[in-house]
């Protein structure tokens, strides 16, 4: 009567703290430039070395430019911090991906891409968006700098057991409603902290329906709920995702290692501490209005009314819609909008490019809209050019940039300037997080095509 | 080593903001260091300063009236990204405890292992909280860690607060994580080796 996260984590405890948090052995450890080098002072004030450095795998992502990667970093600060994690690299013998490098590209892209996430593993990383690998059925979350430190120690981490919840989607998805409107759906449905203190596994017949990279968009945003993470069961999608990676296993540990991944579900009888049900029918696709991701609504539906909103969250909401330039009540569709961002850890993936040129494909770029295509890594850009999406893509007026998170966090020259609207694939719409006073609308790939093409929020139904 | 904590008796400062994201305590632009120190004087930076980096006379941590070591803040505090910088930022400017009726958990995870303590408390007694420190920026909060208690000073009002005994017993002797897990070589070697 286990529930699939209980499987995991209980087989992963090392040893546990009376009255406390178990110790958690950790399987995969994803490391970038801006969370790792204070942990690997700790190292080296402590005189420790790195426990298991062939655990560890370096890739830095959210600095770098997308623009002329081959020169230095033009931002001192951000080419320092990159240049410290190719050095710790170095110094602590782990492998590194740098800039230029062909696996280079987002953490949370090339783990997967390159068979380095398996089924049944626990991950981490100093980034919430970790939760990206639970959908190959593992234990991936975020940490902090300290936990980054104690597993560069140890290859473990001190951590209560979250609660357990599973969300199901039933039912099949309308044309034109993508992964990320599934995620943006639940996630106003539970609001920006509903599901904190739990690990989420998500089920059902729209949830089994989706490929690998669907599958990541949903648990990538987990966290955007105030999850630990979210997890999906390994199946046949999974399988045959993994098979032939790089470092997937090969040949008899490969059939060794399925046996066990197909013991990787819920017992019928696994009892959640929570469980919620959806319809997959009521999803349309979904932009968001306010300063956290549990503000959405359908694109076709309108801001909340200010007495539809709890008293204690009234100057939250008033405050959000200041800074987004929105009223109460108001209608989204037909919104000019300054900026398009396709890319991040969310939606920087092939499947997104295909679904972004199939739309624009025989429409032009709107003229007064920037657009920023960013692949989520060396690969993915590889695999655009081998399809032929960036001689597409340029016929209709857009250009394919280099890889990197870039406009999701604007730690790099990538920033929505203060004001504008940016109608953007990523995972957060808070203040500043594309630039200061930058505006973020959140969408899935096609509404952020049919954005590019009309300059405006737009259905992208109305391509279909 | 971490810095201990046991009782802390201070005027509060009060941020009645909902959902405040680890983007809002540190932006993205301030993460580019390779050391811990300095965030203390970018926490809430675009919330506290203007773009020409003139202070925002409204802004609660410009206003002279209210000071101390306790930050009084709305429901889910530190939601968003797992960036210890924000945890670092609120310890440098001098908070020692953060008070909310709800806290994000990685931001929990990282102000336990910086020395901060978050204590949550109920909607009604953060609500009271807010209007005493309102009326009277001067009144007091105080936690006792060791009895998991806090009192509001002003009306007499304690409530019980729930913290992990392990994390509890790290912050009032000031131990981490590391020396724990360091102690546990032969079990993770022996774990190891049964999972190969």
């Amino acid at each position: 009567m286990n529930t699939l996260f209980d499987k995991i984590w209980d087989s992963h405890v090392v040893t546990s703290v009376e009255g406390g948090p178990d110790q958690l052995y950790i399987d995969r450890h994803y490391c970038h430039e801006v969370t790792s080098p204070q942990a690997f002072n700790e190292l080296r004030e402590r005189k420790l070395n790195v426990f298991r450095p062939q655990k560890t795998t370096c890739s830095p992502d959210h600095n770098i430019p997308t623009l002329h990667q081959d020169r230095p970093i033009a931002d001192p600060v951000s080419r320092n911090q990159v240049e410290t994690l190719a050095q710790n690299a170095r110094e602590f013998g782990l492998t590194h991906y740098g800039l230029g490098n062909e696996k280079n590209g987002i953490i949370h892209v090339i783990g997967p891409e390159n068979g380095l996430t398996l089924p049944g593993m626990t991950i981490v990383c100093g980034d919430s968006h970790t939760s990206t690998h639970g959908a190959f059925g593992a234990i991936a979350f975020g940490i902090g700098t300290s936990e980054v430190a104690m597993v560069l120690a140890s290859q473990c981490i001190l951590q209560p057991k979250p609660k357990s919840m599973r969300i199901n989607i039933e039912g099949e998805l309308s044309p034109g409603v993508t992964a990320k409107d599934i995620a943006l759906y639940i996630i106003a449905q539970m609001s920006t902290g509903g599901a904190t203190g739990y690990f989420v596994e998500y089920a059902g017949e729209a949830i089994r329906a989706l490929s690998m990279e669907e599958r990541m968009t949903v648990c990538n945003l987990s966290i955007e709920m105030g999850a630990r993470g979210g997890l999906i069961a390994p199946d046949e999608t999974t399988f045959n995702y993994v098979k032939g990676r790089e470092f997937a296993p090969k040949g008899e540990t490969w059939e060794q290692a399925l046996a066990y991944w197909k013991t990787l579900h819920s017992d019928a009888d696994a009892v959640f501490d929570r469980e919620v049900t959806f319809q997959a029918a009521d999803i349309a696709p979904r932009i968001t209005y306010g300063t956290n991701p549990g503000m959405g609504i359908a694109i076709d539906e309108k801001i909340p009314a200010e007495e539809t909103i709890d008293e204690s969250g009234k100057i939250s909401f008033r405050r959000a819609l200041q800074y987004m330039g929105f009223e109460a009540g108001e209608a989204l569709l037909g919104k000019k909008i300054d900026y398009v961002f396709l890319g991040s850890c969310t939606n920087g993936r092939i499947e997104d490019f295909r679904a972004f040129a199939q739309l624009v494909k025989g429409h032009r770029k709107a003229p007064h809209v920037t657009a920023w295509l960013v692949p989520g890594s060396q690969a993915v850009a590889r695999q655009i050019r081998a399809e032929g999406l960036d001689n597409l893509l340029a016929e209709a007026g857009f250009e394919i940039r280099q890889p990197g998170c870039s406009a999701c966090l604007a730690m790099n020259e990538d920033k929505v300037p203060a004001g504008k609207y940016a109608v953007s694939t990523s995972n957060r719409n808070f203040e500043g997080r594309q630039g200061p006073g930058a505006r973020t609308i959140l969408a899935g790939p096609l509404v952020a095509a049919a954005a590019a093409i009309t300059g405006e929020i737009t259905d992208p139904r109305t391509f279909l | 080593m971490i810095e201990k904590i046991n009782i802390i008796t201070s005027s509060c400062i009060p941020l009645p903001q909902e959902n405040v994201d680890t983007d809002q305590i540190i932006p993205a632009r301030f993460l580019k260091a390779v050391s811990r120190e300095g965030f203390g004087e970018n926490l809430f930076r675009d919330w506290r300063y203007d773009k020409e980096g003139k202070p925002i006379a409204d802004f609660v941590l410009n206003n002279p009236t209210y000071s101390g070591s306790i930050l009084v803040a709305g429901k889910n505090f530190g939601s968003g990204s797992s960036r210890e910088h924000a945890a670092w930022a609120i310890a440098g400017y001098g908070f020692r405890v953060v008070v909310s009726s709800f806290f994000a958990d990685i931001f929990k995870n990282n102000a336990l292992n910086n020395g901060v303590l978050p204590v949550v408390v109920t909607d009604s007694f953060l609500a009271d909280l807010f209007r005493h420190i309102q009326a009277n920026p001067a009144s007091t909060v105080t936690v006792d860690l060791a009895a998991q208690t806090i009192t509001d000073n002003t009306s007499g009002v304690s409530e019980h607060f729930e913290i992990n005994p392990y994390k509890k017993n790290c912050l009032l002797n000031g131990y981490d994580d590391i020396d724990y897990l360091l102690s546990k070589k032969p079990d993770i070697e022996a774990w190891e080796i049964s999972h190969q």
